[in-house]
């Protein structure tokens, strides 16, 4: 019961990368493909991305996508880091089980549910459907995800720092800033980053609680997915996947540069 | 923290959730109530609270469980509902059976290899669901590489329709849920302590009985959290079944979604939400259990 690698589960993890990896290499080198056919293979071509250039249509989607992302994802950040807080350090208090209760369900809501009942509230405030009301709905939804990182986080790291400080006589609020917000940074940017990723990605609440004049790009995907398989959405699709893979290998490396500092500042400490 | 910054931490999220999570869901229960109507929106009876009390009588002597009598007495929504939890409970179990030994084979790999082959496996999350339903699109139509593969291997004769089917639902949903199941197996399997099978293995135990007495018993709550993390929102699962399986028989979030946008029927699709919750509220709260244990025990 060593740690050698066995046979078994070599096996088990290739197999496993292969089936999460194929399909997107396949849609990725297809987007390449000079053929318009899926199958036939005619030579390295960059036409379906010129051809996505001039569609005015998809490009304001993606533009729009961005914005909503970028706005909800900031608020989320915000929204999630205060409720991870009152959770992990506000000990008992009155209505906590709802509390805990709403930032857990959304997790696991089925999506239909969210954004229909989202939309029916959006209708009785009588709010104009369309950009600010998808915003919200995004916002809603991704705090949640970004409470559970950063709990995680504050859960994890040693409080004795905290209550260090403010043995010294530093107020609270200096505590959190000046030592446990830059302990909790590389949780908070990941969770922006889930938080963005999130809603680029949402196609069903998006759909329901947006209005005329915020096409999203994951809904103009899907009606042109509707009609079948065309290169020009695979080439969308690989954009996404660059930025995506980028982003989370960029964060997963400053995350780990953050580490390095960290464990070398602890060891000089020591010393 | 003083008691006002405390007070406002708490008070900003909590707020909004109440407004943007738990009340649309008394709003919802109250138009699955209402009637269809000709009208924007397309509802009555509409809460007039500037009619004060004679408003709030005429309101509430309107409601009626029309919509709830018409899924009760129509079977294609009972079917609806049965192909969910169906199609939800077999691919748990294949996402078990998938996850399971992925999980295990990277939490007994080497310790450095361990933080880049879970995010290898977390990776393909970040990337759109929709662009990953796409993906099996591609392979399984007629004219795609599936078919374009078998026929060169002469396994089939002819091409086969691969979309449009149960298996395609299936492929894309143990595709997309994948990591959702991996993740909290990995957490537990990583954390069991190598001594416990040495031990085992000591009293004369061999690798596969201790797998089944010693690994699987103490992996049981990372079981438990995947299932429930797949099993809640495939049951509602709207995109993967729409463009991957038939027309023919839908899962209930396609039936929620044709009400919604192609009937215009507000009061039918809030029931079928209703209901589906009321299936849904035990093992969501089993879910909610988990989390608290897992996130809010100090280490």
């Amino acid at each position: 019961m060593r740690r050698n690698v066995s046979v078994f589960n070599l096996i088990s993890i290739v197999l496993g990368l292969a089936f999460l990896y194929l399909p997107i290499a396949i849609l990725v080198i297809y987007s390449f493909n000079a053929s318009r056919l899926v199958t036939v293979w005619s030579g390295w071509s960059l036409a379906w991305y010129r051809e996505l250039l001039s569609d005015e249509a998809m490009i304001a989607a993606a533009w729009t996508s961005l914005r909503v992302a970028a706005l909800s994802a900031t608020a989320a950040t915000v929204l999630g880091t205060l409720a991870a807080i009152a959770l992990t350090r506000f000990g008992r208090f009155r209505g906590r089980v709802v509390f805990s209760g709403m930032i857990y369900a959304p997790l696991v809501m089925p999506e239909v549910i969210t954004g229909l009942s989202l939309l029916l509230l959006f209708v009785a405030l009588n709010l104009d459907r369309g950009f600010w009301t998808v915003v919200l709905a995004h916002t809603t939804l991704a705090m949640c995800f970004v409470t559970v990182i950063v709990q995680s986080r504050l859960l994890d790291f040693d409080r004795s720092v905290e209550e260090a400080a403010m043995d010294l006589g530093c107020p609270p609020f200096k505590t959190f800033v000046i030592v446990t917000l830059p302990l909790i940074l590389p949780a908070i940017a990941a969770s922006w980053m889930l938080a963005f990723s999130l809603s680029l990605d949402d196609l069903v609440i998006a759909s329901f609680t947006t209005g005329p004049g915020a096409t999203t790009l994951p809904m103009r995907i899907y009606s042109e997915v509707r009609l079948g398989v065309k290169p020009e959405i695979n080439a969308v699709c690989t954009i996404m996947i660059a930025v995506v893979a980028l982003g989370t290998i960029t964060a997963s490396l400053m995350a780990k540069r953050g580490a390095r500092r960290r464990e070398r500042g602890a060891l000089g400490a020591q010393v | 923290m003083g008691l006002w910054n405390r007070r406002l931490v708490l008070f900003v999220p909590y707020a909004w959730l109440l407004l943007f999570f738990l009340a649309p869901f008394v709003i919802v229960v109250k138009i699955s109530l209402s009637q269809t109507a000709i009208a924007q929106p397309p509802y009555v009876p509409i809460l007039d609270l500037s009619a004060g009390w004679r408003g709030l009588t005429t309101f509430f002597s309107a409601l009626s469980f029309d919509a709830y009598r018409l899924l009760a007495s129509d079977a294609i929504y009972l079917f609806s509902y049965l192909k969910s939890l169906t199609v939800a409970a077999i691919s748990t179990v294949i996402l078990v059976l998938v996850g399971y030994p992925i999980a295990y084979g990277v939490a007994r790999s080497p310790r450095h290899w361990q933080p880049p082959l879970i995010m290898a496996i977390v990776l393909p999350f970040w990337t759109s669901f929709l662009i990953r339903v796409y993906a099996w699109i591609n392979i399984l139509q007629r004219d795609g590489l599936l078919n374009d593969i078998l026929l060169r291997l002469h396994i089939i004769a002819t091409p086969q329709a691969w979309l449009a089917s149960d298996t395609a639902i299936y492929i894309g949903i143990v595709y997309s849920y994948l990591p959702f199941m991996v993740l909290p197996l990995y957490a537990t399997l990583e954390k069991i302590d190598i001594a416990l099978l040495e031990a085992a293995a000591d009293l004369g135990c061999t690798p596969l009985r201790a797998f089944w007495m010693v690994t699987v018993p103490l992996s049981l709550p990372g079981i438990a959290a995947g299932v429930l993390l797949c099993f809640i929102p495939i049951v509602g699962e709207f995109v993967i079944p729409d463009l991957l399986g038939s027309s023919e028989s839908l899962m209930i979030g396609q039936t929620l979604w044709t009400e919604f946008f192609a009937n215009r029927d507000w009061p039918v699709a809030s029931a079928i939400a209703v209901t589906l919750l009321a299936i849904l509220v035990a093992p969501i709260m089993v879910y909610e259990r988990l989390q608290r244990r897992h996130l809010e025990t100090p280490k």
